[in-house]
């Protein structure tokens, strides 16, 4: 049996992690109670789970991205595209296992598209995805022709609200698809070639990785994450709301991964420490609704939150370390 | 002709060949009215759009821009409505307010060293959250001042208006242009773009520079805010939500590299005024829903990337055939 070292668990993210946790805990004195309510738990620590799911999950791929040096603007409107097809599919009397299907078929191709773009005609990553950031939104809401389609289908509504082993539905998701991912990347080497397209993407194709299909790859898996966090949000919400499922989401997803200790320069990445951005940035959310000060602290909040991460995780303080640390040694001396 | 410019030259072409299709279904766009139109309903984008040039062409990006219009218009609003200070004080305070809020993510990311997608974002996140602290409702301006300013227009021949804040947004690209291609800091912008290491070796000042091209662009983003609220007579925390992806579509639909190095200041304009074409057609048009709108930018978006690359894929080779000759 392989025992996982304590030291790894104590970092930055996680302590800031608990730290949130325990100042929710502060402002609201239930918040670590967790019910058992027919057949599933609930309580404020669940929701935090729960509410996050979808940004953990375009994390996921993100992350994937992001170690390969680019970024995928166009997951937010993605989820938009595949919340519209699984509607409109089961609106037009499909099965839900075919409107899931659908979705991720959706999601497949638009990652496919992205990557296209990035690994076959060498287009900077942020315009690449810029186009279907842009673009997306609209064919969603052509799509759903600019209205909200709602449905009633189980399997969607399941996948959005339904639980397994006491547990919602998205929050399973999740977790399933960060050991699945996590165990691609660090269990097999793709994880080393990815790491090696993004410190230099020449040297790793000189050295033998076929670059291009990696990057294809890659983007073709946040594509499919980006569908699955739209189906989720459909079926949670029981409609695909063209106009507003997964906004801005894009920017909470890399804030995750960047706030995981990911590089925006590629080449050093964390799956379940994107996760944890993920749910740190979701216990934000959580502790500020529950404190009862108004939401719109909100995003003032968050930025002073990057802010300070940042600065921590930043080459300047690593350097002002350094010198405090020469210095000590020098007085000690 | 100089090889440099053909990307600037396809966009004008590409934006003429768009402009006459249009006015060949439609022959009322070719009137002054329809034209005045174009720069008043674009102003504040147009406006936002050159302070953004400057910031692709250093090799950085800004998206704090939509948000610090939205801030911008909520602070006037307030000073104005609320606290009954004139306009213009308004103005400056706004105008100061934004000059400082730049430069700071000029600094960090100058000395942080942290990306400027990721210190422009949490900029966004600080800016709009600002804004819904300040209020969350739409505040109203009326003062005389404003409604002198609104209807300040010259009339042209033919019936169209060309209003003051149009001409603003004129001479702003006027002025831009000047700096970027005619003064010692626009050769800085361009020379960070295209080397920050070389740059710096060569004795440009890296650190003033990125403050001031996040300052200038935060400034130029204010006074986009200024004539939004001038042209909506209010000022709203939510008010021009993704405006930083529109001006960034304008300045690469420009032939504005992202990579940093390379661009010009009036191809912005060219695709500032492509993307109010595609609004005013489907305007026009009436049977097209708004939600066209997106998928034609983002088709346009990637036939100019595209364009951008076959056109310096083809320079570079012609560089090559010249060397080996």
């Amino acid at each position: 049996m392989t025992r996982i070292p304590l030291a790894r668990l104590v970092n930055t993210q996680t302590i800031a992690l608990v730290g949130v946790l325990l100042l929710n805990w502060i402002l609201f004195p239930g918040f670590f109670k967790i019910e058992w309510q027919d057949g599933r738990l609930f309580g404020s620590l669940i929701d935090v789970l729960n509410r996050g799911a979808p940004v953990a999950i375009l994390a996921i791929g993100m992350t994937a991205v992001i170690a390969t040096k680019g970024v995928d603007l166009s997951v937010g409107a993605v989820m938009a595209m595949a919340g519209a097809v699984a509607a409109t599919l089961v609106m037009s009397g499909q099965p839900g296992w075919v409107a899931v299907l659908g979705a991720l078929a959706v999601g497949l191709a638009c990652g496919l598209w992205n990557g296209a773009l990035v690994a076959l005609l060498d287009i900077q990553p942020i315009i690449a995805t810029l186009v279907l950031m842009v673009a997306g939104r609209g064919i969603a809401q052509l799509i759903t022709e600019g209205s909200i389609v709602t449905f009633s289908d189980p399997t969607l509504v399941f996948i959005g609200t339904g639980s397994f082993l006491g547990l919602p539905m998205p929050v399973v998701i999740a977790l399933a698809l960060m050991i699945l991912v996590t165990l691609a990347v660090r269990k097999t080497a793709i994880g080393l070639f990815i790491e090696a397209v993004g410190v230099n993407r020449s040297a790793a194709t000189l050295a033998g990785i076929r670059s291009r299909l990696l990057l294809v790859t890659v983007y073709a898996v946040s594509g499919l994450c980006a569908a699955i966090a739209g189906i989720i949000v459909a079926g949670d919400i029981r409609g695909a709301d063209a106009n507003n499922a997964g906004l801005w989401l894009e920017l909470d997803a890399i804030l995750a991964a960047v706030i995981g200790g990911t590089s925006l320069l590629g080449g050093r990445f964390s799956i379940v420490m994107s996760v944890v951005g993920a749910l740190i940035i979701q216990a934000m959310n959580t502790g500020i609704l529950v404190s009862g000060y108004p939401p719109e602290f909100n995003l003032v909040v968050k930025a002073g939150m990057i802010t300070l991460i940042l600065m921590i995780q930043s080459p300047f303080a690593g350097r002002l370390l350094t010198w405090f640390g020469r210095n000590r040694r020098k007085g000690a001396s | 002709m100089n090889r440099s410019l053909r990307p600037l030259l396809a966009t004008v072409i590409i934006f003429l060949i768009a402009y006459a299709a249009a006015v060949f279904q439609f022959p009322g766009l070719l009137s002054t009215r329809v034209l005045g139109n174009f720069l008043t309903d674009n102003a504040f984008l147009g406006i936002a759009a050159v302070g953004m040039t400057f910031v692709i062409i250093s090799g950085g990006i800004d998206l704090s821009v939509g948000a610090v219009i939205g801030f911008t218009g909520v602070l006037v609003a307030v000073l104005i409505t609320w606290l009954g200070w004139h306009p213009l004080a308004a103005f400056a305070a706004a105008f100061v307010v934004a000059a400082a809020f730049g430069a700071a993510m000029g600094l960090v990311i100058h000395y942080l060293e942290v990306p400027p997608f990721i210190v422009t974002l949490a900029g966004m996140f600080l800016a709009r959250g600002g804004a819904s602290v300040i209020t969350q409702d739409s505040v109203p301006i009326d003062h005389p001042f404003y409604s002198a300013v609104s209807s300040l227009y010259w009339r042209l021949p033919g019936g169209g208006r060309l209003s003051f804040v149009g001409l603003l947004m004129v001479a702003v690209f006027v002025i831009g242009a000047i700096v970027a291609h005619r003064t010692k800091f626009g050769s800085y912008v361009y020379a960070l773009g295209g080397n920050a290491t070389s740059a710096s070796l060569m004795g440009v000042p890296v650190a003033r520079t990125t403050v001031e091209i996040y300052t200038l662009s935060s400034v130029l983003a204010c006074l986009a805010g200024i004539v939004f609220s001038l042209y909506t007579s209010a000022g709203y925390p939510l008010a021009a939500v993704g405006v930083e992806l529109d001006a960034i579509g304008a300045v690469v639909i420009g032939g504005t590299l992202l990579t940093g190095g390379y661009g010009f200041v009036f191809g912005t304009f060219v695709g500032v005024m492509l993307l109010g074409l595609v609004q005013t057609y489907i305007i026009f048009d009436g049977t097209l829903s708004s939600w066209w709108t997106k998928i034609v930018i983002g088709f346009l978006l990637f036939l100019f990337i595209v364009l951008q690359r076959l056109v310096f894929a083809a320079s570079a080779r012609g560089d090559r055939v010249a060397e080996k000759a």
